[in-house]
């Protein structure tokens, strides 16, 4: 790989985010290890803290982040860089394998909507889907703590919106709005020109 | 077709997130089956679920990732090089498809039984958290009066129903708890046939009458 300089304008998020969605690139098209040996460096602590956030064993969700990082790779060739960003892709992987972790069952999935490639996809539609992405982590990182936390405990397991006020101790009503406080701040952030 | 009663934030959410009974999974997949706009709002859920893995990170085993690329070895061979076969386009009488995968066919494969006033249901086999079962409603003929114990939602796959609340076709969602006391009523012009997932709690708890549970279902 030569060297390049970076532009000014790009944080270092950015660029790490640009080299995940040119790695699984890699992966696709060349089956190259060393781009998988980088997704993984990126993705494997975050699947395994998903995991251990959602209940599991570390020792089992050691080798749970193991397994999805390997249907990524046996996947690649399903991953659609232009309806997701790579993160949102693995996250589904992770989401899934927990689903079978926890409660031994299937997801439905809806009609059409398996992540074949699209052959008429754009340069452009991959670099929105890339920015938007980037965009929703910036404006996750700038709630407030409390909105922040809530959302992700939605995440986590197998909470639902009662078992968080159990958890927190907060009324429901309070749960619900702060929720959708913060739901409606990711909405105006993804909607407003970066 | 024009869906009008969609599902709740809360619902597309947690169908993202994989929070969800498989029952209510099954009306959610179904659903957004037939509604590009739910579709789109659970993209956009699972993208946040993207985000929030940025905020979880745990380091990995000193060889987790020599681990891994060994069972990259013994994978390679099971590397899937070809998508899925696409599961055949939405057609207006037909079953979504993750619900033909749960029915094993489409409408004519459904095993009715009757459950009086030429009402006839399908329970389709989920995990035990909530129940979903498939509901047939003779054109013009009403649903007995009944409340509900906890969460349930009525999806619409043919004809249509109405209610005190309102009137629902083919897509469309009915949401209900255990305030709403509704006498569902089929449209004259066809037979209403409709996806109800509930996660009230089953009936059954003592030892005996679970035993029996697979035979009577719910």
């Amino acid at each position: 790989m030569g060297s390049w300089r970076l532009n000014d304008k790009k944080s270092a998020i950015e660029v790490e985010k640009a080299g995940l969605s040119r790695d699984m690139a890699l992966i696709r098209e060349a089956r190259d290890r060393a781009a998988f040996a980088r997704l993984f460096g990126h993705f494997a602590p975050r699947i395994k803290g998903f995991l251990i956030k959602s209940g599991t064993e570390p020792s089992v969700a050691e080798d749970c982040a193991q397994d999805v990082m390997v249907t990524v790779w046996k996947k690649a060739h399903l991953f659609d860089p232009a309806r997701a960003s790579v993160a949102t892709w693995v996250f589904t992987i992770a989401r899934n394998r927990r689903i079978d972790l926890a409660r031994r069952e299937k997801r439905p999935e809806p009609e059409d909507l398996g992540w074949g490639p699209e052959p008429d996809q754009t340069q452009d539609e991959t670099l929105v889907m890339q920015q938007d992405s980037e965009r929703l982590g910036t404006a996750l990182a700038a709630l407030p703590d409390a909105q922040r936390l809530l959302i992700e405990q939605c995440y986590f397991g197998e909470l639902s919106h009662r078992d968080i006020a159990d958890v927190t101790g907060l009324p429901l009503g309070t749960i619900k709005s702060r929720i959708r406080l913060a739901l409606d701040k990711l909405r105006h952030a993804m909607g407003s020109t970066p | 077709m024009t869906i009008k009663h969609h599902l709740t934030e809360s619902l597309l959410m947690g169908y993202a997130a994989g929070s969800l009974p498989e029952a209510f999974n099954l009306v959610v997949a179904s659903h957004v089956s037939l509604c590009d706009d739910c579709r789109a709002a659970v993209e956009s859920y699972e993208a946040l679920g993207g985000a929030v893995l940025d905020d979880a990170q745990v380091a990995m085993a000193e060889d987790g990732l020599a681990d891994c690329l060994a069972r990259l070895e013994t994978a390679a061979a099971e590397v899937e090089t070809a998508p899925p076969a696409p599961r055949s386009a939405n057609q207006a009488h037909s079953l979504p498809a993750p619900l033909r995968d749960y029915v094993g066919g489409d409408m004519d494969a459904i095993r009715w039984r009757p459950v009086g006033g030429g009402v006839k249901q399908a329970i389709l086999r989920t995990s035990e958290s909530a129940s979903a079962r498939l509901l047939f409603i003779p054109a013009g003929s009403a649903v007995p009066d009944h409340g509900h114990r906890g969460v349930e939602l009525t999806m619409v796959l043919q004809g249509a129903f109405a209610d005190a609340t309102d009137r629902f076709a083919r897509g469309d969602v009915e949401i209900a708890d255990e305030d709403l006391e509704h006498t569902p009523i089929a449209d004259i012009g066809a037979d209403c046939i409709c996806l109800a997932a509930t996660d009230a709690p089953l009936r059954f708890r003592s030892l005996i009458p679970r035993l029996l549970q697979p035979f009577l279902k719910i």
